[in-house]
């Protein structure tokens, strides 16, 4: 038996609007009875473009009848800009968690939103670059990225688990590690340009004056640049700083992860003695 | 709230006579069997006697009868064993609709070299016989065929089929968990090498099963041990469970009738009334050659999980076909197998009965079904509007 949280299994029990809103201003249907889920949702604007009404009909177990039923309450009375917003995991968060091979439920309630708003805007549904990669559950290659940025995905296991894909014959399981090696690539900070020894001299001693200062001054210390060899930035102690058994850790906790911080990650900070 | 437990195939209650039988085997009866004095040789002497029990529900000899822990090490000590006695042969045919305890196994084998031709089913679940018989070879070193499936309670024709294995000199298994106690069994009459079945399947305890091997059948054990078993299944005996089990196997002999009577009676009740007060529903499986006690039923365009869980919030126990029930995505491979279309496979649920229950129980579900279907139909963007279904 699935370990449903008491908010599952009440929004199971008693879903809050279900149906199809009359006229409604924007709807989608997502997913199929092959695929064992599907959601229908319509909605209407008031006059200040809020959704005033939200209503879904749900083909799936009982998380995406949970599921549905939150992703409702939680976009009433939002504009679109804010609707838009909404990820799966608010949809999840909202019901207290979800199994995590039930976490495609929300993922279904969050593409249902984002495909209902397209449909008010008026703009294609599809991206006409957009690929299927799973083909025994239709899962597009966006749905896959999307789904891995916003829950920081790393397992083809976890893909199948949020979006089904690879969760029937198991062929595109190649694919989506492809995929997957492909975000994570991208996520890593990207390298910045290169400073000049002159940009990076004046960098650091910005920060020291900003960000490093103040502070020791305020222990009756203060800080000397003395010279930057590379990444090495050399510096000498004054005043109080002189003298202070804890000054190496200042030096590396503190004067080195600023330096890190606001001039470049490769700084290692050396105290010289005179 | 009454427990209305109508899943009998997943697992039934103990007995209150077995329970009773098993308690002084907790107590004063303590002793190791294999004991040279004789307060443990009295313990052999139950042991003894729950053999013949068990042998007797089979038609078989007792000393035919290999005590294990549970169906699946009965399946895994078979298919392991036929394999190991005909080393140069490398193929095994089995069916689409095994239990994963057969299923997963030669899954696993496939991995490891074997070659392994999966029979498969029509859409009323009966086994392709044509196929099977073009299947077998002179490389076939073992067929495992289920008895009577565990889904939709269809019984295959493995007498017939064991004899082709015969014919052939190839080694037949089969996993009869489900049918034992059901239908009345006589390994005199047939040419089944081995047969597996489970205690907790006819109101014994978790945790016993049962190996039967036919006499001059090779056999190379499994678990390797001590010189129990004579020497097929190493590991002291479990006393209590197997005194149990020899309990349940003559109640089970004596309850034969009553289980093709009243409770074959009990489970027609509950399908011809659910197919009739609810539109769009339909019995998987082949009604005719089908265990008394089980039926297999499709709600189209609702899906089996919230089903269980509303019939859950009445106390009803069931089980489903569905993919969300099973953890997996997909429907179970028994309806995909006999290509249940997707807007029945997911509604499936899976009524199986045992003496126990009652003619109120039965009508207790009958009375609350309708209303649960009716109501899931009303969320489901499928369902047209119109078909109601008939008050109970």
């Amino acid at each position: 038996m699935w370990e449903y949280t008491d908010k599952v299994r009440e929004h199971f029990l008693n879903p809050r609007n279900v149906g199809e809103v009359e006229n409604p201003d924007g709807s989608a249907e997502i997913g199929s009875i092959a695929c064992g889920d599907a959601l229908k949702l319509t909605f209407k604007l008031d006059e200040n473009k809020r959704i005033k009404e939200a209503k879904f009909k749900t083909f799936g177990c009982a998380s995406a009848i949970a599921a549905s039923s939150a992703l409702t309450e939680i976009i009433k009375g939002m504009t679109l800009e804010e609707a838009a917003k909404v990820t799966n995991q608010d949809i999840a968060t909202y019901l207290g968690g979800l199994p995590k091979e039930k976490m495609h439920c929300s993922v279904l309630g969050q593409q249902a939103l984002e495909k209902a708003i397209e449909n008010y805007k008026g703009v294609a549904s599809k991206a006409p670059a957009e690929k299927i990669v799973c083909e025994c559950f239709g899962v597009t290659d966006h749905e896959i990225e999307r789904a891995i940025r916003e829950n920081k995905l790393t397992t083809v296991e976890e893909v199948t688990n949020y979006t089904k894909a690879g969760g029937g014959c198991g062929g595109c399981h190649p694919e989506i590690q492809a995929i997957l090696d492909r975000v994570r690539a991208e996520s890593k900070p990207a390298a910045k340009p290169k400073m000049s020894n002159i940009q990076k001299i004046r960098k650091i001693e910005e920060t020291l004056e900003r960000e490093i200062r103040p502070s020791l001054k305020q222990d009756g210390g203060d800080i000397e640049l003395i010279d930057v060899v590379d990444n090495r930035v050399l510096v000498a102690t004054r005043g109080a700083c002189a003298t202070c058994k804890a000054s190496d850790i200042t030096m590396k906790h503190f004067v080195e992860l600023k330096l890190r911080e606001f001039v470049t990650p490769e700084l290692t900070v050396e105290e010289v003695t005179k | 709230m009454k427990t209305v437990y109508l899943d009998n195939n997943a697992t039934t209650r103990v007995a209150p006579e077995v329970l009773e039988a098993m308690l002084p085997f907790f107590s004063e009866l303590y002793g190791n069997p294999s004991s040279m004095h004789s307060f443990g040789g009295q313990v052999a002497h139950h042991l003894g006697q729950a053999r013949g029990q068990v042998a007797d529900i089979l038609g078989a000899e007792p000393e035919e009868i290999v005590f294990t822990s549970c169906g699946t090490e009965s399946d895994n000590a078979a298919i392991r064993s036929a394999l190991t006695v005909s080393p140069d042969k490398k193929h095994i045919v089995t069916s689409r609709v095994e239990h994963p305890a057969i299923r997963s196994l030669c899954h696993h084998l496939r991995k490891q070299g074997y070659r392994v031709t999966e029979i498969p089913v029509d859409s009323e679940g009966r086994l392709d016989m044509d196929s099977y018989e073009k299947s077998l070879t002179s490389d076939t070193a073992v067929v495992s065929l289920m008895w009577a499936n565990n889904e939709t309670g269809v019984v295959f024709p493995v007498e017939k089929a064991a004899r082709m294995a015969y014919e052939r000199d190839i080694l037949f298994h089969t996993d009869a968990v489900q049918i034992v106690g059901k239908t009345p069994i006589s390994m005199k009459k047939n040419t089944i090498n081995m047969l597996s079945f489970s205690g907790h399947k006819l109101h014994a305890q978790k945790g016993i099963g049962v190996l039967y091997i036919r006499r001059g059948t090779k056999f190379a054990p499994f678990f390797i041990g001590g010189h129990q078993e004579r020497e097929r299944r190493g590991g002291t005996e479990n006393t209590p469970a197997i005194v149990g089990l020899g309990k349940a196997c003559a109640l089970a002999t004596a309850n034969l009738k009553e289980e093709n009577t009243r409770v074959r009676a009990l489970r027609d009740k509950l399908e011809t009334e659910l197919l009739r007060r609810i539109p769009g529903s339909r019995v998987n499986g082949d009604t005719a050659q089908r265990l008394p006690n089980t039926t297999n039923i499709s709600f189209e365009y609702v899906e089996g999980e919230g089903i269980l869980l509303l019939m859950d919030q009445f106390g009803i126990c069931a089980s489903s076909g569905s993919a969300c029930t099973s953890g997996s995505l997909q429907p179970s491979h028994v309806l995909r197998a006999m290509g249940v279309p997707f807007t029945m496979a997911h509604g499936s649920i899976r009524f199986s009965l045992s003496i126990y229950n009652t003619e109120e129980d039965i009508d207790f579900v009958i009375e609350k079904l309708p209303g649960i279907i009716e109501r899931l139909r009303g969320m489901s963007p499928y369902w047209k509007p119109g078909e109601k279904c008939a008050s109970a």
